[in-house]
């Protein structure tokens, strides 16, 4: 992974010493509360229904053993224990104390971390395909390019007061695993007709209130070009993106204002001011960034029978078959740590099981663990033959749920118990799907399924995309649960149609249920949830779900 | 005398910013709005140095290209800290229309942008209050940087490797 050099931990540690002043100020009553709001989210720090809440900064969801160790430390010491993982592969504290969050940011600058633009109307955390680098469809590696996007997007002095948030996501691989066609920015890893690396570039996609599907603006961008371009989108963005409603502001709604192909013609006028000014990447540049992200000392492992593997237990068995993935080094998997016990908010994770990740990472693999917009965690790097030792201290951590890729692998926001846009609380809802669909034969012959719940429209929960989608509204002060389905995320992604009314909370099981039941009956051989859907289309769920 | 900051010091400011859109001033130095310019420029040549503010829906594209070098001072427009879009006005003149005269950030600004401020080639900011000479220190909360911009033409991928 990216390692600092000197230049990069001084801009860090500068980061830390500007932020304390800034709340040093603020507590002393010479910043006010609205001039504060922007400083204060562009360093993660959300002021939340119970407490504060800090977002940290997982550069593409890439994390060592070390800052493992120290998120847990951190957490013990700052917070109640736990950690938990968000929907952009980001790390949040529920509970720290606004005045120790400069402390707890000089904790996290000694493993090269912090809390850089995970909030605010600013470039956001780049993300990336959990799998970078590992996967064995990828095309190509996509975290050096977002290592390259990071260092651009840091501290950028022209893009720090956006009409609104700015994502931007990199997907290297065939099977899209970054949901890049519902990001500000996408970027997809081509080749070109030359066989070249090239950035397929997607413009205008987004979920929230308006949910759409992105654009392309650019089929196969050569990579020397990639900075100056995202500079020319970002520079058209920020002088005509709307800045009157809230609501209107993102990029998308100019996109869809515009059309496509004019936005574009902004683009390339604005693009070619500095397409070749010294911001255009060289080839030392390029090659440096790929240096940090090289293949590890791999051994020479033979190939296992995976399914004689699978003989060892019926319990192993189920797990290999959902959690582990297809490694593109010969002998080797990728391994998904499930963290959706049920009884556990999605993404939750406490400073124990921390520190046993970090520790199994250095055992069965090379010290790095990756974090998912699934809100997994993974190890990316496991020899075929020593994965069943692995399982049974996962087990034993209760980090094994069989589940990944299934009903139960909910994505889930941290919804009206902690957050205060939500207008439903969305963690219960999420265990009582979990309980009622707790027969795991049931679960593997649903197949693949992804539910997604969203306690607001802000739609951190990914609802729009989720084969099932659960949003919650306020209904005259009363929590209800709109359902919709179809949604799907990949390079083919779709957005759910509503069902219909919304719901009680305690009727969600129930008709979760008869969608499934519905599905059951009219499938045919070989049909996931989303091919019967297509195929039958929504009336049929309607009709069973209002009887 | 008022006070400003200016090429990173806290110094007199003679310039009177004119807001009103629809009357002449009668005296110089000012800041006129850039629909009061453009509608009057000769009869304010007369009075003496003329300056042009630019408000947040106004690029610097608005600005007629044969007397932009001229203009002593720009003064671009935050009617609100959060509306960014005169970071972009100003890297614009610097960077396209090779402007080398001041830019001013007048409106609601806060000491905390100055540092982006001054990379987008802003030289003086009228900040609001009176505590100037604590908020010079902010021109400096960072000593290094990734992107280039108006003070540092390289990227620090180009210093890095060289």
């Amino acid at each position: 992974m990216y390692v600092y050099d000197e230049y990069d931990q001084q801009i860090i540690d500068q980061r830390v010493a500007q932020y304390r002043d800034q709340t040093k100020r603020y507590l002393a009553g010479k910043i006010t509360d609205e001039q504060f709001l922007p400083l204060r989210l562009q360093n993660g720090l959300y002021v939340q229904r119970l407490a504060p809440m800090l977002r940290i900064a997982v550069p593409y969801g890439t994390l060592n053993s070390t800052q493992l160790r120290k998120l847990a430390e951190i957490s013990r010491h700052y917070d109640k224990g736990y950690a938990h993982i968000s929907t952009r592969q980001n790390v949040q504290l529920n509970w720290p104390k606004l005045e120790e969050v400069p402390d707890i940011l000089a904790e996290l600058a000694k493993v090269q971390m912090h809390a850089v633009q995970t909030s605010g109307n600013c470039i956001r955390n780049v993300t990336a395909d959990q799998f970078s680098g590992v996967a064995a469809d990828e095309v190509e590696d996509a975290r050096p390019w977002c290592e390259i996007i990071r260092q651009w997007s840091t501290f950028h002095p022209e893009f720090a007061f956006l009409p609104r948030k700015f994502k931007i996501a990199v997907c290297g691989s065939e099977t899209d695993r970054a949901a890049v066609m519902v990001h500000d920015i996408g970027l997809q890893i081509v080749k070109d007709d030359n066989g070249d690396t090239a950035f397929r570039v997607l413009v205008g996609g987004g979920l929230g209130r308006t949910p759409v599907i992105g654009s392309v603006i650019h089929e196969q961008l050569p990579p020397r070009h990639l900075l100056t371009y995202l500079e020319a989108i970002l520079r058209v963005y920020n002088q005509l993106g709307r800045r009157d409603n809230k609501f209107k502001a993102r990029i998308k709604i100019l996109v869809r204002a515009m059309g496509a192909e004019a936005f574009k013609a902004k683009v390339e006028e604005e693009w070619a001011h500095i397409k070749d000014s010294a911001l255009e990447l060289s080839d030392e540049e390029i090659a440096r960034a790929k240096s940090f992200f090289t293949a590890p000392e791999y051994r020479d492992l033979p190939a296992q029978d995976m399914q004689a593997l699978a003989l060892e237990s019926a319990d192993f068995a189920r797990w290999l078959n959902h959690n582990v993935h297809p490694h593109k080094q010969t002998g080797y998997a990728i391994a998904t740590l499930s963290l959706k016990t049920t009884g556990v908010a999605p993404g939750d994770i406490t400073a124990e099981q921390l520190e046993a990740v970090a520790a199994l990472g250095e055992e069965f693999g090379f010290g790095e663990i990756r974090s998912t917009h699934q809100q997994n965690l993974v190890l990316p790097d496991v020899p075929q033959h020593q994965l069943f030792a692995l399982w049974q201290k996962l087990v034993e951590l209760e980090l094994a749920s069989p589940t990944v890729g299934t009903l139960n692998d909910i994505i889930c926001c941290p919804g009206g118990d902690f957050c205060s846009l939500a207008n439903a609380k969305s963690i219960p809802i999420a265990e009582a799907i979990q309980r009622r669909f707790d027969d795991l034969d049931y679960l593997y012959d649903l197949g693949e399924i992804e539910l997604n719940i969203s306690g607001c429209m802000n739609a951190c929960g990914h609802h729009h995309i989720g084969h099932i989608g659960i949003l919650g509204v306020d209904k005259k002060g009363q929590e209800f649960y709109q359902v919709s389905l179809g949604g799907s995320q990949g390079l083919n992604a779709s957005l759910g149609k509503i069902l219909g009314p919304s719901f009680a909370q305690d009727d969600i099981p129930d008709v979760i249920e008869k969608v499934l039941n519905t599905y059951v009956d009219l499938r045919q051989e070989g049909e996931r949830f989303l091919d019967t859907y297509n195929r039958v289309g929504l009336d049929p769920f309607k009709e069973r779900a209002y009887a | 005398m008022p006070k400003i900051i200016k090429d990173a010091q806290v110094q007199d400011d003679n310039w009177v910013l004119w807001r009103d859109s629809e009357t002449l001033p009668d005296s110089a130095p000012v800041i006129v709005p850039l629909n009061l310019y453009l509608a009057h420029r000769e009869a304010l040549a007369k009075l003496g140095e003329v300056g042009v503010m630019l408000a947040s829906d106004e690029s610097p594209k608005a600005l007629p290209a044969d007397t932009l070098a001229s203009l002593p001072v720009i003064a671009i427009d935050f009617p609100k800290f959060a509306d960014g879009r005169g970071f972009s006005y100003a890297r614009e003149l610097r960077e396209q229309h090779s402007y080398q005269g001041e830019i001013r950030a007048v409106g609601d600004i806060i000491r905390d942008q100055l540092f982006f401020m001054s990379r987008c080639g802003f030289s003086s900011f009228a900040l609001p209050g009176d505590e100037l000479e604590e908020a010079l220190a902010s021109l400096n909360d960072f000593s290094e940087v990734y992107q280039p911009d108006t003070r540092q033409s390289l990227p620090l991928f180009r210093r890095r490797s060289a």
